[in-house]
Formats: C-alpha cells, sequence, structure tokens
C-alpha cells in the first residue's frame, strides 16, 4: 500500500492480525499444473533439513491466484518471498535483484543467463530468478491413426497446409470429428504466425500494425474451421481471452493432429497410456521459418521480502546443477539450465513415446526464429495475444467478417497502448 | 425402551446452543435499557441499524464511491495514487456508438454486445424462473408424502458452489458430452449444444435456474403455507372456479413473496457470471457475453488490466439497476398501502 | 376438507386422477432426476482415474481395462477381447504394441505370441473405484486445517449475519424515521453490485486494515448482505404491528422487544437465512482467493483452487475433494430443515 493507506487508515476499525514476517521465513508461491508441486515440496524439505536455521513455507495456490491475486498484492508493495510465475515481463518491475545475495552470479549468468531479459526491465542487468521450466510450441501426431489411415506423417519441413491436408486425409479414412485442434490460446496461434513471416514488434519496440504474416494464418485458421479440417468448439465456445485446451479430442483419438506444446507431454503419457503411439513433430513451416515459440515458468524473487539473505540461499539451491537436474528428471520439463540441458538426462518415465517427444522438443529449441524469440521479452505480447484471440474466435463464430476482424485487432490494441499509457 | 426421536435431540440441543446467546442477550438488557432512556425509542432505531451499516458502509459503499473515481481514471495501476484522472473519458470510449442497437457500430463493440446480451438472458430467465419456482412451489404445497424429501430434492443444487454448476453441465453438454451421448444411443441425431447460438443461450438460462430454483421455490412455499387455509373454504363455499381461486386468492396473497423473488431473481440475473463463464465462457463467439463477465475480463483477467473503465462499465449497470429497483420499490410501496387499507 | 382446497392442493385416494395429480407426479419424478442426476454423475465421476475422466463418450460407471499376470512378465499385462479370424472371440493379454499391430498372448499359453490387428481388439473393462482420488489429497493436503478455517468462516460469518441483518431489519420495518426510504433504497441498490466490481477498493480497504491474509477479512465484509436484510424486513412486515404497542404499553424495552417477539416470530425467515448464509460462506471462492494467500489459512474451497494449474487441471483430484467439502452443507441442510418445516408450519398457523 502507499498513499491509499494514510486515506484509509482513518477508517480501520482495528488491527486484527499481524502480518510482520517472522525472520529466517521465507514463503514460496507456487502452482503446479502436474506432479511438480510435490518434487518441489521434496527438495525444499530436503533443504530444510540442510539449513535448519531458514524455514521455508511453500503456498500451493491455483494458477488464477498467480495470475490474477499477485499482482494486486505486488502493486500494494507486499506479496510472497519468491514466486513462480509466468507474466514474467509485465510485473518485472517487483522482482528482486538477487545478484547480492546469491554465492556465484556468475554461474547463474552462465547457465540462465539467456533468459533473463525475459524478466526483468529493458535496459536492466539484474538477475531476477531462474526459468523452472522452458517450454517450446510443437505438434503431437497420432501416429497410429495416421498407420491406420495408411498416410505417411509429413516430414520436418512440412507445411501447415500440408500437415492440414495430410491430417484431413487420415480424418476421412477415420471418420474423425476433425483433423486438427489448436489450443485457444494467442500465445500457440503466435508461433506459425511468426512462420509466415508476421512480427508484432514495431521499429519503437512498440505494436506494429498487423501485416500480411498475421493476416495469411488468421485466414488460414478461419477456413480451416468451417471446413471442418479443425475442432469448432475450442475456439468458438468461448468468448473474450479465456484459455481452452483442445488436448482432449487429441487423447480420445479425435483428431490427428494437435498444436501445443512441450508442456503437455507429461499429462499425454498418463492420459494416453498405451491407447495409441504419439509422436511429437517441431513445428510446421510456413513460408519464412519452421519455428515454435519458446515461453515457460520462472521462479522470482520478490523485491518486499524482508529476508533476502536466505532467499538468495534457496534460490542457490533450487539453482544448483544436481537439483536442476532432478527437478527436470522428474517432472518431465524442458531444462532452461545450460550445463543440465547439454548433459545426458535420464527422464523418469517408461513410456517411449515421452523420450521421443522430449528429443524432438530439445532439437525444435535450435531452430527457433529470431521474431518467436523476442517474444517473450516483449512486454506488449502478451495484450496481443488476447486480442488475437477474442477476435478471430468472433470470425469462425460468424459474428464479424474477417477483415473487420483485422481492423478491430489493431483498434485494440491501439486501444490498449493508450489506456496503458 | 423408549428412543428419543431425532427431532427431539435437536431441539434439545437447539436449546442449549441458544442458552448462552439468552443470556448475552439478558445482560445486554439494563445498559441497552439505559441507552433507551437518553436516545428515545427513535433512537433505538439508529443503535439497531448501527452494526450493520458500518460494516455495510465501509466494505461496501466505500468501496462503491471509491469506484466512481475509479471510473474517472486511466492506466493499468490498481492503486487510485498511481493512476491519471483522465475525466469522462472511459465513459466516452464506452458510450462512443453511432447505433446503440447495433454493437458493431461502437468502438466498444464487446460492452455493447454484453449489453444486449445482459438484457435478452435477464427478460428470459426472470420469466422462467418465477414460473418454475412458482409451479414447484405449487406442487410441493400439494398434499404430498415425504414432503421435506421433494422439497430437498429441488433445493439441492443450491448447495452446489457455481463453479461446479457450470463443470458438471459443461461436461453433460459438451460435444462428446452425457447428453449426445443418450441421444445416439437413442438413435436420436446429437447436437452440438454449446456451439450453436440459441442452443447455448437456452443451456445458460436451464442450467442458471436450475442451480437456483430451489432458493426461490422455497421462498414462495412459505408464503403459500401461510395462507389462511378457511380462505379457501369460504371461496369453496360461494362456488368460486378453481383456476378464479387461484388468481383471487393464492396470487395476491403470495404477492409479497412474489415480490421478494422478483427482487432478488432480476438481480442475480442481472449479475449473472460464476456458472455461465464456466458453462460457455462468453460462447459460441460472444453470444453468451454478458456484462459481468465483460467486467470482470477487462477490470482483472486480461494481462493489460483497465480497472477505470471495468468501473466505468459497473457504474453504467449499477445505474440501470437503481432505475429497476426504483421501479420495483413503487409496487412494494403501492402495495403496502393497499396492505394497510 | 372442502372440494376446491383439495383441488389446489392435495389428491385423495379413491376418487380417480385429476390432471393436476398427474402433473404432480410428473413434475417431482422429472424434478427428482434433472435435479439428481448431474450430482450423482459428479460422484461417480469423482471415483473415475484422469484418462477416463478424459474419455469420450463418458462412461457412466468408472471403468479401468482388466489386467491379468502372465508368467514370464514382470507387470500385469491388459487384457482384450480379439476377434479371431474364424470369427469367435477370445481374451487375450497384450504383451506390447508397434503401430497397428499388438503382440498378444494368451494368458493359457503364455510361451506363444500372436500378432492381432489392433482393431480387431476390444479392451476388456471392469468397473473400478479410484478410491486415490479420495485417499492421496489427504495424505498430501492439509484437509483438517482446511476444514477448520472454512468451519470458522462459516460459522462467524452467519451468526454475525444473523445478528446485524435482522437489528437492521427490525428498524428498517417497525421504526419510522426520517431517511428510512433512504437507507432501504441504498441497501437495495447495493444489492446490485457484484463483487467483482468492488474487488480492488474494497481490497485497498481490507489492507488498510491490516486484515489481509486474515480470516476476519474473509468474514467481515460478507456480513451486512442487502439480500438478508431486503429478506427478513419483508418477513417483519407480515408481524402485526399491535404486538409491538402491546409490549411497549407493559413497559417492554426495544432490546426485549426485538429479542423476546421479533426474533422468535422470524424464526423461520432467519432458518432460511442461516442455510443460505451457510451456502455462500461455505462456497466463497472470489473474495477468499484475493484475501488469503497463506496456506494455514486456506479454506477448504481455495485449497481446492490449488488443482488448477496453468495449463492442465488434475481433475480427479478436484472432484473427489469438490464431493468432500459438499457433505458439510449437505448435512446442515438436512438438520436445519427440519427447523424450516416446524417454522413454516407455525407461520401457517397464525
Amino acid at each position: 500500500m502507499k498513499k491509499t493507506k494514510t486515506l484509509l487508515v482513518a477508517l480501520a476499525v482495528g488491527l486484527m492480525s499481524s502480518t510482520a514476517a517472522i525472520a529466517g521465513d521465507v514463503r514460496v508461491m507456487w502452482y503446479s499444473d502436474g506432479v511438480e508441486g510435490e518434487v518441489i515440496k521434496d527438495l525444499l524439505d530436503r533443504f530444510m533439513k540442510e539449513n535448519p536455521g531458514i524455514n521455508v513455507i511453500l503456498d500451493d495456490v491455483g494458477y488464477k491466484v498467480v495470475q490474477e491475486q499477485l499482482p494486486v498484492e505486488l502493486e500494494a508493495g507486499r506479496g510472497p518471498d519468491i514466486a513462480r510465475v509466468t507474466n514474467l515481463k509485465t510485473l518485472a518491475d517487483h522482482w528482486l535483484d538477487l545478484t547480492p545475495h546469491i554465492a556465484d552470479p556468475a554461474y547463474w549468468q552462465a547457465n540462465f543467463g539467456d533468459q533473463f531479459d525475459w524478466m526483468r526491465p529493458d535496459g536492466s542487468k539484474i538477475i531476477p530468478g531462474f526459468m523452472t521450466q522452458l517450454t517450446l510450441t510443437g505438434g503431437f501426431a497420432n501416429k497410429t491413426l495416421f498407420e491406420q489411415a495408411g498416410v505417411e506423417i509429413p516430414g520436418a519441413d512440412a507445411t501447415w497446409d500440408e500437415w492440414v491436408e495430410a491430417a484431413g486425409k487420415v480424418q476421412e479414412s477415420q471418420q474423425l470429428n476433425a483433423a486438427i485442434a489448436i489450443d485457444r490460446s494467442g500465445h500457440r496461434i503466435s508461433a506459425p504466425i511468426v512462420s509466415y513471416g508476421g512480427n508484432y514488434i514495431g521499429p519503437d519496440r512498440m505494436p506494429a500494425p498487423i501485416d500480411e504474416g498475421v493476416k495469411t494464418f488468421a485466414r488460414k485458421l478461419v477456413e480451416w474451421t468451417e471446413t471442418g479440417r479443425m475442432n469448432k468448439e475450442t475456439w468458438v465456445s468461448a468468448a473474450g481471452t479465456t484459455y481452452r485446451a483442445g488436448i482432449d479430442d487429441f487423447i480420445n483419438a479425435q483428431v490427428a493432429y494437435y498444436y501445443s506444446g512441450s508442456w503437455q507431454i507429461a499429462a499425454l503419457s498418463s492420459k494416453i497410456g498405451d491407447a495409441f503411439d504419439w509422436v511429437a513433430t517441431g513445428s510446421p513451416c510456413g513460408t519464412e521459418a519452421c519455428t515454435g515459440l519458446p515461453g515457460g515458468a520462472a521462479l522470482v524473487g520478490i523485491k518486499y521480502t524482508q529476508n533476502p539473505e536466505e532467499v538468495g540461499k534457496v534460490m542457490d539451491y533450487l539453482a544448483s546443477e544436481a537439483v536442476v537436474k532432478e527437478f527436470t528428471e522428474r517432472t518431465l520439463f524442458l531444462p532452461a539450465h545450460k550445463s543440465v540441458a547439454a548433459g545426458a538426462l535420464d527422464f523418469k518415465t517408461d513410456d517411449a513415446n515421452v523420450k521421443g517427444a522430449l528429443d524432438v522438443f530439445v532439437k525444435a529449441t535450435g531452430q527457433v526464429h529470431p521474431n518467436a524469440n523476442a517474444l517473450p521479452a516483449w512486454k506488449w505480447a502478451t495484450p496481443i495475444y488476447g486480442v488475437l484471440v477474442t477476435r478471430i474466435s468472433q470470425v469462425m463464430a460468424g459474428e464479424l467478417s474477417i477483415d473487420d476482424a483485422f481492423v478491430r485487432i489493431d483498434e485494440d490494441i491501439k486501444a490498449q497502448v493508450e489506456a496503458a499509457q | 425402551m423408549t428412543v428419543s426421536s431425532p427431532r427431539r435431540v435437536l431441539s434439545g440441543a437447539g436449546a442449549i446452543l441458544m442458552a448462552p446467546v439468552a443470556l448475552v442477550a439478558r445482560l445486554l438488557d439494563p445498559p441497552l435499557s439505559a441507552l433507551q432512556r437518553v436516545g428515545g425509542t427513535n433512537g433505538m432505531a439508529a443503535f439497531f441499524l448501527l452494526p450493520n451499516m458500518a460494516v455495510f458502509g465501509i466494505f461496501v459503499l466505500f468501496p462503491l464511491v471509491i469506484n466512481i473515481i475509479y471510473s474517472m481514471t486511466g492506466g493499468t495501476a490498481l492503486f487510485l495514487t498511481d493512476r491519471t484522472f483522465v475525466g469522462a473519458a472511459q465513459y466516452q470510449r464506452l458510450f462512443d456508438c453511432r447505433s446503440y442497437v447495433d454493437p458493431k457500430s461502437c468502438t466498444d463493440d464487446l460492452f455493447w454486445t454484453a449489453v444486449w446480451n445482459t438484457a435478452g438472458f435477464v427478460v428470459v430467465q426472470v420469466v422462467f424462473m418465477v414460473v418454475v419456482a412458482l409451479v414447484t412451489a405449487l406442487v410441493l404445497n400439494r398434499d404430498l408424502k415425504a414432503r421435506s424429501f421433494w422439497r430437498a430434492v429441488f433445493f439441492f443444487p443450491v448447495l452446489l458452489s457455481p463453479v461446479v454448476v457450470g463443470l458438471v453441465w459443461r461436461w453433460i453438454l459438451q460435444r462428446q458430452g452425457l447428453l449426445n451421448f443418450g441421444l445416439y444411443e437413442l438413435g436420436l441425431t446429437p447436437v452440438n449444444w454449446l456451439v450453436e447460438r440459441n442452443w447455448a443461450f437456452a443451456a445458460a438460462v436451464g442450467v442458471s435456474i436450475w442451480a437456483h430454483v430451489g432458493f426461490y421455490a422455497l421462498i414462495l412455499l412459505a408464503g403459500l403455507q401461510a395462507i389462511p387455509k378457511d380462505l379457501y373454504e369460504a371461496a369453496e363455499m360461494d362456488g368460486t372456479r378453481p383456476a378464479r381461486v387461484f388468481w383471487r386468492i393464492t396470487l395476491p396473497l403470495l404477492a409479497p413473496n412474489l415480490l421478494v423473488v422478483l427482487v432478488l431473481v432480476l438481480i442475480r440475473a442481472v449479475q449473472i457470471f460464476d456458472e455461465v463463464y464456466v458453462l460457455t465462457g462468453g460462447g459460441p463467439g460472444t453470444a453468451t457475453l454478458y456484462l459481468t463477465q465483460y467486467i470482470y475480463e477487462v477490470g482483472f483477467a486480461s494481462f493489460l488490466r483497465n480497472p477505470g473503465l471495468a468501473s466505468a462499465a459497473s457504474i453504467l449497470m449499477g445505474a440501470v439497476l437503481i432505475v429497476l429497483t426504483l421501479f420495483q420499490l413503487g409496487i412494494a410501496r403501492r402495495n403496502e398501502m393497499r396492505g394497510k387499507r | 376438507m372442502s372440494r376446491v382446497t383439495e383441488f389446489i392442493f392435495r389428491r385423495r385416494g379413491g376418487r380417480g386422477w385429476h390432471w393436476t395429480d398427474a402433473f404432480t407426479w410428473f413434475w417431482l419424478i422429472g424434478g427428482f432426476v434433472m435435479m439428481f442426476g448431474p450430482a450423482i454423475w459428479l460422484v461417480n465421476s469423482s471415483f473415475k482415474s484422469p484418462a477416463a475422466l478424459a474419455e469420450f463418450p463418458p462412461t457412466i460407471l468408472p471403468y479401468v481395462t482388466a489386467a491379468a499376470t502372465v508368467e514370464g512378465h514382470e507387470k500385469p499385462l491388459p487384457l482384450y477381447e480379439v476377434t479371431q479370424p474364424d470369427g469367435s472371440t477370445k481374451v487375450l493379454a497384450e504383451v506390447r504394441r508397434v503401430g497397428t499391430v499388438a503382440q498378444m498372448v494368451d494368458p493359457a499359453v503364455p510361451g506363444e505370441t500372436v500378432r492381432v490387428n489392433i482393431q480387431d481388439r476390444k479392451p476388456v473393462r471392469e468397473v473400478a473405484f479410484a478410491v486415490t482420488n479420495y485417499v492421496q489429497p489427504f495424505l498430501s493436503f492439509d484437509f483438517f486445517r482446511y476444514l477448520r478455517n472454512s468451519v470458522f468462516v462459516t460459522v462467524m460469518a452467519t451468526i454475525i449475519t444473523l445478528l446485524t441483518n435482522s437489528m437492521a431489519a427490525f428498524a428498517l420495518s417497525k421504526y419510522n424515521f426520517r431517511g428510512r426510504s433512504f437507507v432501504m433504497l441504498i441497501i437495495i441498490a447495493t444489492l446490485m453490485v457484484p463483487l467483482s466490481v468492488i474487488l480492488v477498493p474494497l481490497y485497498s480497504a481490507i489492507t488498510a486494515m491490516g486484515l489481509s491474509n486474515s480470516l476476519w477479512g474473509v468474514i467481515l465484509p460478507t456480513v451486512a448482505t442487502p439480500t438478508g436484510v431486503f429478506m427478513l424486513r419483508q418477513y417483519m412486515l407480515t408481524i402485526p404491528d399491535e404486538l409491538i404497542d402491546a409490549a411497549r404499553m407493559d413497559k417492554a424495552s426495544e432490546w426485549q422487544i426485538y429479542w423476546r417477539i421479533i426474533l422468535p416470530l422470524t424464526a423461520p425467515a432467519l432458518a432460511v437465512l442461516a442455510i443460505f448464509s451457510v451456502v455462500w460462506r461455505w462456497n466463497d471462492f472470489l473474495w477468499p482467493l484475493i484475501v488469503l494467500t497463506r496456506r494455514e489459512l486456506f479454506t477448504l474451497q481455495i485449497a481446492l483452487n490449488t488443482y488448477a494449474g496453468e495449463t492442465n487441471i488434475q481433475w480427479h483430484f478436484l472432484l473427489a475433494m469438490t464431493v468432500v467439502t459438499m457433505i458439510p452443507v449437505v448435512l446442515v441442510f438436512v438438520f436445519l430443515q427440519r427447523f424450516i418445516t416446524t417454522g413454516i408450519a407455525g407461520a401457517g398457523l397464525k
């Protein structure tokens, strides 16, 4: 709370609780998509045994809290001591500079340095934290369905059109509901947009008017929906920026091809089991590139902590090579740590599909187009993702013509920029 | 051997629970009587109002006033002191339309889409909700065996959280959901309930009725049971036709409860959010995008939040509602007068 | 009993069926299926494994693929019903599957593997309740602490709600003072304000009072429910003023009138409000989510939300714990509803 506080104090009925942090306490706000909550709990328990003076409290919360509540708390100058977040750039002003509190900044720089720009204000040189995992968007094909249909899986340099055509043949031969599914998310479609030459970032680092790349892929999406190649409800049955995953259709072998990302591997493995064989395919090509879009979640220190020294110790422990390696192997995440990524990883799974898929994604990391690589470090990326989803799904629902949608997209982005000034 | 009935055990437990409360109430009497001697009878009215109004003032009214100030500021910052004053700019944006009936002609087309969607939803939902609640109450008021069981049946969904309600119905209505599975087994053509505009709207109305009808039926049932039986007997002696009895006795005497129900249903309908948000997400397209969802998305959920715009929209929504309330209060006042005559 | 009353209210045996009787039963049975069906399905689903939950089309009961231990294989192998080339069927265990061809083995003859096209086999399924959905959260999830927090919030909020709302409703229904309509208007006007609208200013107020990350910060803003005041006031208006006048003649203080006359007579409405308060506070989600960020203060609903991640929701745990959190409200309703029965009957006698 800043100045408003003085105004409000007059109204206070009484101080009922003390929120002062006890020295030595470190609160970690964490959300989980799968088993990573249990893994981190294990690791922290081990840390506390080795460092009896530091009491780490893991606040396991829903993603909604991280996304909607944490920003409010941060603006009030409060919050946990460490948090696992995905909104790295927008909130970058609230992260703690760990440099004076960690043992070996050079180690951090060498292993995590490539992603620091994703999570610090433009031009700043601080070390705010590290990525708990990297993600990369990419596709998954139902190998068994392709085999049953006698259609060959398109190769590494196949374009989106070729993929949809091949998946369409599978759809017809196997009586599927649709050929492909793509998550309802602006982040997901931004990779193909870049592949088709799209670039959101203007010369002044502000949002540029949408270009041909955006328009080309948006037209394709709408066309696939209209011709029944793409599953309608994933995109149409929601308004606004609501996220909807297309994973259920893929799990149930209702689509031949699913475009999502590396983070789905663990879920696919546990939910598909032995029902069919699936492979990761990297990202299909556009006219300019065959890129995926990188991203991920980071563990960052919070500027408002009372115990920065302890925070540094916890972060040092969690960022150490052995711990990152164990975390990665148990959670089936792609590691962000350079030497862990370079070394041999023994992922804890006996599903052959998983190891193959992880290899494909690790390889695809090397083919990321510079325009895609720039997006995670650009603060206007997420608002644009939201606008794209909102408007394109309206076109799919038949509420807007595609050309009106393009006009609206530009207007919406402009309004967002103005509102934020 | 005697076994005490569950009800007796309960009322016994109730008495034990109430004993300390009664003691406190008695202890409070002397100081409060003194207060009454100082403040007079009407002064006590202020005392009775105070606790509620204090809480109300701090936690509802004050934020509401602040909200009006928010609506005149811009930027993405959350706290008022960090925000810049922009005057009526947010309202100008919302009202910038060539035609209010056609959302596409507006700068903020989604706001007006939400406005008209909400209006349509309110009209349809309020009518159906009141009718279904009334029919349910009339049915439950009949001489049924195990009436409390049947009442519980209809009340049960009220106990569920809105998120659960939306979710369960989503699973039932989605393309590969339980309902289509059933239709398929019966040899009927499945319908993509949540992707067809009209069906999605019907689903939103239906699910919100499903979730809350027990609440309103209960209020109406209490009213029906309070109608003296001898009125009906007198009507019967006069040879009045049953339909006429319903219109002339049941409905007028039920009017106070109906009014409560109407007000509450209307308010809840305008504020509809959680269950529909989980059920349809506002889709297909924007067919079930309602005002609260719009406000929530603009102010909270989108990555670049715009609290000023959200506040302006919410204040417009509140203004419309106050007009509606005044209108309903007018009816209530007239009824009270008639009751006194 | 008169014919008209009977006509509208009840059916007596022996005189044949009127259409209203048929309608009543149609409504009751239809209501039973509509109201309980989805809930029963919810409970059913909570016993399904993650894979079964994602399955299209859904099954009514939780099924898993049957497995059998076959000599020479460490892990149990899944069983399939295989259609033989001659049209007969046989149950075989699958050793492994490569693409569209499965290598299968007859459990009775473990030595021989048979190659089967996967289109010719159907899994043998058996009903199995995934009890781990319930057990696992109890082990890793601090259930009893969350339960205690939820109970504390619900009970305190309900008591304070009943007290403050009934006092305010009494003042607004039985006193004539200047500004009464105005107060009423404000209360009803704010009925209209959805929480999401005042979230930010409300959060500022709570923080300024030092109530964030405190259960009282969850309780206090909810207790001045306009709905409660409105409902109780409407009910109190039906209490005859003569009762109060008579009590005043007997020199009863205003507090005594409230306590000894108004409250008992309002009991049915209070019981209804109590039920709703319990249900509302128990199910509250958005506000506690904003106020509470520390695990030791979580209420059950907030703790449940932990299972909702960014891209993946652990439905199996979420559903199981939802069912568990439903139990207390259902119990409260079952118990309190007896009081309503007597309360409403009592009100009907007057």
